[in-house]
């Protein structure tokens, strides 16, 4: 049988539109970098969805684990003087 | 945690119609259903795109053509979608690969009967995709992120299909009679096997119980059923055609059509491998994958020899 391996997986990031951010649309798999690119473009921009894409080999995404959520996020909800809201403004203060 | 609190933590986010993520803990069966709902949903888009690839090339007009060759190219990119979807759960590609060629995976029986006329182009968009499109409405909800996404993409990719597939069958019912009869043959051939696609009756579906539970399906197969009746039957009154079933008729008092019993044997008989296509569906892939193995090998080398260079 002849080599037949299912190639690297890469992550792709499609902008939709200039001046907004890179978003996960799914994945691919590539051989290479352009054919990871090429792949990208004829699976997940058939109609417009993008003016730039990224692919990321997926072995490079370091992600948190699920279990360290209360430790990593947690903590926002008990600085509540990171809110705008926690702070009293005098009356009659206005456009602050 | 222990295993206990785990799963308790995971039955508080279903409860709470929050989506599990493919790094979340989840049961076995969660995933083990998971892996098989979304392979056999995209083996069938993979398998889905041969009745219609059959006809490019004799496509009555170039538009005609143009627009097939695209509707086939959403449907190989929608079985790419489902399969990253499935890898994220620990199934690999060669894996998934393996079971469709091997049997061990299934895909809808519908895909195993033939597309004999142009005007099966008509009745396989708008019935077979009018089918799908109720079922992956539903499945926007599903519990695991990763298929819901699939599908949210997957839906506004497919609505083109339908519609195409309704103007096909409009413009042959309003033809000559010639294409009138064939648009009306292949309603009668299609409608059956496409009320299939939903699935056993809830009675007799041993998954649904725990797949409704667990979020991954939002409604049952008879709900989704008799939703694509009620759509179908109006759209096949406004260009004229008949349903090929006597027992349909609307139903004041419940607010739905009811219609008559599917013939539950044929399916079965579909399901384990002897419709129409089933033989010729399986050995078309196969043969197609190992066409390319000489492509896929050339790709890799000269990936590795160009780390190689770079290294």
């Amino acid at each position: 049988m002849s080599q037949d391996t299912q190639w690297p997986l890469w992550e792709v990031f499609i902008q939709a539109n200039p001046g907004i951010p890179h978003k996960h649309a799914g994945s691919v798999h590539a051989s290479d970098k352009e054919m990871a690119l090429t792949n990208a473009r004829d699976v997940y921009t058939r109609r417009k969805e993008g003016t730039s894409i990224w692919v990321v080999p997926s072995n490079y995404v370091v992600a948190s684990n699920p279990d360290d959520s209360d430790m990593l996020f947690d903590p926002a909800n008990d600085k509540i003087y990171r809110h705008p809201t926690f702070y009293i403004m005098p009356e009659g203060a206005e456009a602050i | 945690m222990d295993e206990q609190k785990y799963l308790e933590h995971f039955e508080t986010l279903i409860a709470a119609d929050k989506k599990i993520e493919p790094r979340d803990w989840m049961p076995e069966d969660y995933r083990k259903h998971l892996i098989r709902q979304i392979s056999q949903h995209g083996h069938s888009e993979i398998i889905g795109m041969q009745p219609e690839g059959n006809w490019i090339t004799r496509a009555p007009s170039l538009r005609a053509k143009l627009i097939l060759l695209a509707k086939v190219q959403d449907e190989g990119g929608h079985g790419l979608y489902l399969y990253s979807a499935a890898e994220t759960l620990g199934i690999s590609r060669e894996e998934l690969i393996d079971q469709l060629e091997t049997g061990k995976a299934k895909y809808s029986t519908i895909f195993n009967y033939p597309a004999i006329t142009w005007a099966d182009m008509g009745a396989i968009g708008w019935l077979v995709d009018g089918a799908a499109i109720v079922n992956q409405i539903s499945l926007q909800r599903t519990s695991y992120g990763p298929y819901s996404r699939a599908m949210i993409r997957i839906c506004k990719e497919e609505s083109f299909h339908q519609r195409q597939g309704y103007e096909i069958m409009t413009h042959m019912a309003r033809g000559t009679a010639e294409q009138r009869e064939m648009a009306q043959d292949a309603l009668n051939r299609w409608w059956w096997p496409s009320l299939m696609m939903f699935g056993p009756h809830d009675t007799n579906s041993p998954n649904t119980g725990k797949a409704i539970r667990w979020k991954i399906k939002r409604d049952s197969n008879d709900e989704l059923r008799q939703s694509f009746i009620d759509k179908t039957a109006k759209q096949a009154d406004v260009i004229g055609l008949t349903i090929p079933d006597p027992k349909l008729k609307w139903n004041e008092s419940r607010g739905h059509y009811d219609f008559g019993e599917i013939d539950w044997a044929e399916f079965d008989r579909v399901v384990k491998g002897d419709g129409p296509c089933n033989k010729q569906r399986i050995s078309h892939h196969v043969k197609a994958h190992k066409d390319g193995a000489w492509v896929r090998e050339a790709a890799s080398v000269y990936a590795a020899k160009r780390a190689k260079k770079a290294a």
